[in-house]
């Protein structure tokens, strides 16, 4: 860099050796930008293909009957509803364990932390725990939740395995919109005489709250996709209706793709269904996280204006 | 206000932060729960075979009698399949990062930022989905193996899929190299490549190798993808193109079929742990490099 940063300055050098050094260095520049830019583009081809695969052969199959009926004839024949309606209880039922933990760990973190060893040691172990394989919950929730505490393979167990399982993201997310409020908001109230709690419900969580429920939102997309943490814990390859309690298992939309991937009779048939519920969760999923996006979008405004 | 509305109000409010307090521990208690439960559960098969026959046993045949619990096959695929995806996602996420951060207009990062968080949303069984039935027949046919779910597909698909990971969070790092560096580099007379590559990246070093190692823990611990896409073999793989068996989904798939109480169902727990410990160890040599990072930045924790 100096040599040729210097011949770029430097009047007493050779005109060509500097026009030279500087061509050189343009065309590294317009490889690199190349270079980069592919890597970019090949991530962007592989999302093409995935989209295009399970758009153009998951379409034929949806149908009113498919999102609406239960399955028929060993999962040959009608619909996946109570795979979408398992999925749809798994996920309120993680949150509805996740978002209050999460969010008083958040409010402690942020608003009263005192600095302690203690306050660094939770922080270590949100860290951790967020590191932790999908599958590793998956044999905690087995070990604790169907074993242990006797609530079996079911819509219980496998909420409280995803809800643990989302606590970190949680907990981040709402953290990061606690620490974006402005700090004079807090002075101020504590200044009109608030008390630190009256400031953090009637203050701080209030001006927080649009940032709070983008995280959460992009947890729930997460949630509803995952697999591993309920193979053991709450997924069942076919029930004959929808689950009518907490403690019965259930079917839900990612484990049944998996199923029906690797087990029953008919390979061919089952594929084609196969394709229908990646398509359906495919949608779930982006569509919540695409509220979030545009959520956040929104706020980004606001904050600038 | 009289006294006592004081006092009780000093009381209310001790209560809310001792509440606050003891739910922050929640995440504690589930950490230590896992390793507790992971370990309970482990310790029978390690008091019925040798430990170092466990993890250094050339054999996983729980299902033979007498079974045999070498976890080798399982963690050497790990292994390998855990390098192979660094190799696709490290180059291709750190690139985006920077197409994104460093060159992207306004308008073509609207455009592209959205599309890379897409594909982060994309469960993980949509991706093992799609690798099975797309990538494996077509890679099969393309490279004429004998089959296309093996260690190399499921790199593959396993690298695209931690990208966004990894391209986020060198991204994060990206926006931590202070402005006056890039400046002080273009006054130089440096171009923008050079500024890149010798001042932007080399500051935002520790914050990318962060990236870097918490995509690797990340591929680690994968479990759909790879159960459906690598193949299951539980053998040492003498190739790329070989089906193998990760630790993962040596568990996913052998859980279901385990007697519980069984040494089978303890070493499958055995499987958990050794994988937990790698993770764990993985994810504070990140936090360490993170640390000194922002420390070095001077940007405090």
């Amino acid at each position: 860099m100096s040599s040729e940063a210097g011949g770029y300055h430097g009047a007493d050098n050779p005109e060509g050796e500097m026009e030279r050094a500087v061509h050189g260095r343009d065309v590294t520049q317009v490889l690199g930008f190349a270079l980069l830019f592919c890597c970019i583009l090949f991530a962007l081809f592989f999302l093409g293909t995935i989209l295009y695969f399970i758009l153009s052969r998951g379409l034929p199959v949806i149908s009113w009957e498919f999102v609406t009926s239960v399955p028929r004839r060993a999962m040959t024949k009608g619909g996946v509803a109570p795979a979408i309606v398992g999925t749809f209880y798994l996920t309120v039922g993680a949150m509805a364990c996740a978002i209050p933990l999460g969010l008083a760990c958040a409010v402690y973190l942020c608003e009263y932390s005192p600095r302690t060893v203690m306050v660094n040691v939770i922080r270590l172990s949100i860290n951790n725990l967020a590191g932790v394989p999908s599958i590793v919950f998956g044999l905690f929730g087995f070990a604790v939740f169907v074993k242990v505490l006797g609530f079996g393979v079911s819509i219980l167990s496998g909420s409280l395995t995803l809800g643990i399982m989302a606590l970190p993201g949680i907990i981040s997310a709402s953290q990061e919109a606690i620490l974006a409020v402005p700090m004079s908001y807090r002075e101020a109230s504590l200044a009109l005489g608030a008390t630190h709690w009256q400031t953090i419900r009637k203050v701080t969580l209030p001006t927080a709250f649009p940032g709070i429920l983008t995280g959460i939102i992009l947890n729930v997309g997460r949630v509803a996709g995952e697999t591993a943490p309920i193979l053991f814990t709450a997924a069942t390859f076919y029930t004959r209706g929808y689950p009518d309690s907490i403690f019965s298992e259930v079917m839900a939309l990612p484990y049944h793709i998996y199923a029906l991937m690797t087990e029953g009779t008919h390979p061919e048939v089952q594929t084609g269904i196969a394709y229908g519920c990646a398509l359906i969760l495919l949608c779930l999923v982006l569509a919540v996280s695409a509220v979030a996006i545009v959520l956040r979008q929104k706020q980004r405004s606001t904050y600038a204006a | 206000m009289s006294q006592s509305g004081y006092a009780l109000r000093r009381i209310r409010e001790k209560i809310y932060k001792w509440l606050f307090a003891v739910l922050a521990f929640a995440s504690l208690i589930f950490l230590v729960g896992i390793i507790l439960t992971l370990f309970r559960e482990a310790l029978p098969v390690f008091t019925q075979f040798d430990i170092l026959h466990i993890l250094f046993g050339r054999a996983w045949y729980p299902t033979s009698t007498p079974p045999d619990f070498g976890m080798l096959p399982l963690i050497t695929a790990s292994i390998v399949v855990t390098l192979g995806t660094m190799v696709v996602c490290v180059p291709i996420g750190i690139g985006t990062a920077l197409y994104l951060h460093e060159l992207a207009s306004s308008s073509q990062r609207a455009f592209l930022k959205p599309m890379i968080e897409i594909l982060a949303g994309i469960p993980s069984i949509v991706y093992g989905f799609f690798g099975m039935v797309i990538v494996a027949p077509f890679l099969q046919n393309a490279l004429g193996i004998p089959t296309g779910l093996n260690a190399f597909t499921a790199s593959l698909v396993l690298g695209i899929m931690a990208t966004p990971t990894v391209a986020s969070l060198a991204e994060d790092a990206l926006s931590f190299v202070p402005r006056s560096y890039r400046e002080a580099s273009l006054a130089l007379g440096a171009n923008r490549w050079q500024t890149l590559t010798r001042v932007v990246v080399p500051a935002a070093g520790s914050g990318i190798s962060t990236a870097i190692i918490l995509g690797m823990s990340r591929a680690a611990g994968e479990t759909m993808t790879v159960l459906m896409v690598a193949g299951g073999a539980a053998v040492i793989p003498t190739s790329i193109f070989d089906p193998v068996r990760p630790m993962t989904s040596t568990i996913a798939a052998e859980m279901g079929e385990a007697v519980m109480g069984s040494p089978h169902y303890h070493a499958l727990f055995a499987i958990g742990l050794v994988l937990f410990l790698i993770t764990l160890a993985i994810n504070i040599v990140a936090e360490i490099i993170s640390r000194k990072y922002r420390l070095k930045l001077g940007l405090g924790r």
